[in-house]
């Protein structure tokens, strides 16, 4: 059964619709790419599934209709979310960023300084004044520490410098090595998506066109798809 | 030492030494200016709580001061004329007994603020502000007509409540009393700021949607600060209504929940000791400008308009710097 289950989720903001049936679904432990253009709805459809707008259509997590619940209790179920944008909470430090979303699971402070020893090193630190990529990688720590079944990462490596993406990827490679987590990301680096998906679902315009596993993602489909 | 922690050890030896002092010069009206200031402070200091960690700027604060006030009033007023508050179901009589008295208000006034909240905390920004104003109305005509217990005269209790082991009729045991519960406010304020339910509650201020996306309930989060907020209000109502020996409507006022909430901002939102500083200038302000004008209100305005527009820190914040609290 799959643990994330999407069918023909429809999503508007005011009068304009964005998402027009969007299908998708994820296993226990997989990797996922949720790719597109820019506007094709893949914030709008991770914004459905955490709840944070109204949505059309059924998901599921774990068999459970979400439907109904507030977007607190949907990370209660085990959604984590890195937000597009970080969103760290800025007057708050390192530590307290990570001590303020905490839930009882393997992923503690120890774990996520492991992961990202910069956060060790700035754990003092206010977040507001930490780099663009230490954030990032606070974001991905903060959403850890509520120890998810499945991490979401929305454009986790955007506006980053390269070294630091690569910091980021390395991360997420880890994760799906030593970690059970499923993990949908949302990027347009083909190349690091295809290093560490299983899978890859494409939008355009509100809907999924394309679904398969990344060995049959063809340049050409990447090309009409994403543009890349 | 940071400059905010010498200026708070400062503020806090001078609340122990200043009544020590009057005591030993035989000055006891200055032990209840004093006893005054620690009163209000604690009040604000629950205001803090909800204004300072949860960004809730509740107009309604003078209802829970209100409710506290009354909590000390009708039980000693029982007590004083020996006829029970109920005999049915159970036979709950009046008491004299400070501790008890305590209990009842933080129970009276949590529990409003239990219900209030859970109503008010529907809305945000200025429907927040209007909505725990309204509530405090409510409150505050509802008790100018509860003839029983005196309506718009207020009620007046002839002899002060007791403390076990304490003298609570001379000035400096019940100034004593009340700076303890100030200090045990002030603890749990600090312990709370820094605790994981703290920190969530500052991050429910920032983005209360990113609060929400790891698993915490922003609007759960501001209802136990609102309650706890409130309960220590009304603690506060309580002594204030045993110092005067006197309650009235005039405590339920949205007046006087401006006063709490001018408390905090002159001495500093979210800042620890901002309330008792706030509270320490107001009370010497209202003494010293008191005796020359009753008009001093207009001076209060000045000094509260130069705070907001260069002090945003509040007093603490001007004599410690910017940092620790939030404008």
């Amino acid at each position: 059964m799959s643990l994330l289950e999407l069918h023909d989720v429809t999503a508007r903001y005011g009068a304009s619709q964005a998402l027009f049936g969007v299908d998708l679904a994820l296993a226990e432990s997989e990797v996922l790419a949720l790719m597109g253009r820019n506007g094709m709805g893949k914030s709008t459809t991770v914004k459905a599934i955490c709840r944070m707008i109204p949505a059309g259509g059924t998901i599921r997590f774990d068999g459970r209709d979400l439907a109904r619940l507030p977007s607190h209790r949907v990370a209660r179920l085990g959604v984590g979310l890195v937000p597009e944008g970080r969103r760290c909470f800025r007057d708050l430090t390192v530590r307290e960023n990570l001590v303020a979303a905490a839930r009882p699971g393997p992923w503690d402070m120890a774990r996520v300084t492991a992961l990202f020893p910069r956060l060790g090193e700035r754990e003092g630190q206010v977040a507001a004044s930490l780099s663009g990529g230490e954030q990032q990688m606070l974001a991905i720590g903060r959403a850890l520490m509520t120890n998810p079944r499945l991490l979401i990462l929305d454009e986790a490596t955007e506006g980053l410098a390269p070294i630091v993406r690569q910091e980021i990827w390395a991360a997420i490679a880890r994760l799906r090595t030593e970690t059970a987590m499923a993990i949908l990301v949302i990027d347009k680096s083909l190349s690091e998506l295809r290093a560490v998906c299983d899978r890859a679902v494409m939008l355009e315009r509100g809907r999924s066109v394309w679904t398969g596993d990344m060995a049959s993602l063809t340049p050409e489909i990447a090309e009409r798809y994403v543009g890349v | 030492m940071t400059r905010e922690r010498l200026f708070n050890a400062l503020l806090l030896a001078g609340l122990v030494l200043v009544p020590l002092a009057a005591q030993a010069a035989d000055e006891p009206f200055t032990i209840t200016l004093a006893t005054r200031a620690v009163i209000l402070a604690l009040a604000a200091v629950g205001l803090n709580i909800a204004l300072g960690l949860g960004g809730l700027v509740s107009l309604g604060h003078a209802a829970f001061f209100g409710i506290g006030g009354y909590a000390m009033g009708i039980l000693a007023s029982h007590a004083q004329s020996y006829a029970p508050l109920a005999e049915w179901p159970i036979l709950i009589e009046g008491t004299k007994s400070m501790p008890v008295i305590w209990l009842v208000a933080i129970l009276a006034s949590g529990l409003a603020a239990l219900v209030i909240g859970a109503l008010s905390l529907r809305t945000s920004g200025v429907y927040f502000i209007m909505i725990t104003l309204a509530f405090g109305q409510m409150f505050f005509f509802f008790t100018i007509s509860w003839a029983a217990y005196g309506g718009e005269d207020g009620l007046s209790i002839y002899v002060r409540n007791g403390f076990p082991g304490l003298n609570t009729l001379a000035p400096l045991p019940f100034y004593g009393l009340c700076l303890v519960l100030l200090c045990a406010a002030l603890w749990l304020f600090d312990r709370l700021a820094k605790s994981p339910f703290g920190l969530a509650l500052g991050a429910a201020r920032q983005v209360p949607a990113r609060v929400a996306a790891v698993g915490l309930d922003p609007t759960r989060l501001r209802l136990v600060a609102f309650v706890i907020s409130g309960a220590i209000t009304g603690l506060a109502g309580a002594l204030f209504a045993d110092l005067n020996r006197f309650v009235s409507p005039a405590m339920l006022s949205w007046q006087m929940s401006g006063e709490i909430m001018v408390l905090v901002i002159l001495g500093g939102v979210g800042r620890l000791f901002g309330p008792v500083a706030g509270a320490v200038v107001y009370v010497t302000l209202e003494h010293l400008l008191g005796g020359i004008t009753e008009f001093w209100h207009i001076f209060l305005g000045l000094i509260l308009l130069g705070i907001v527009l260069f002090a945003r820190g509040g007093i603490v914040g001007l004599v410690a710097g910017r940092g620790g609290g939030h404008d």
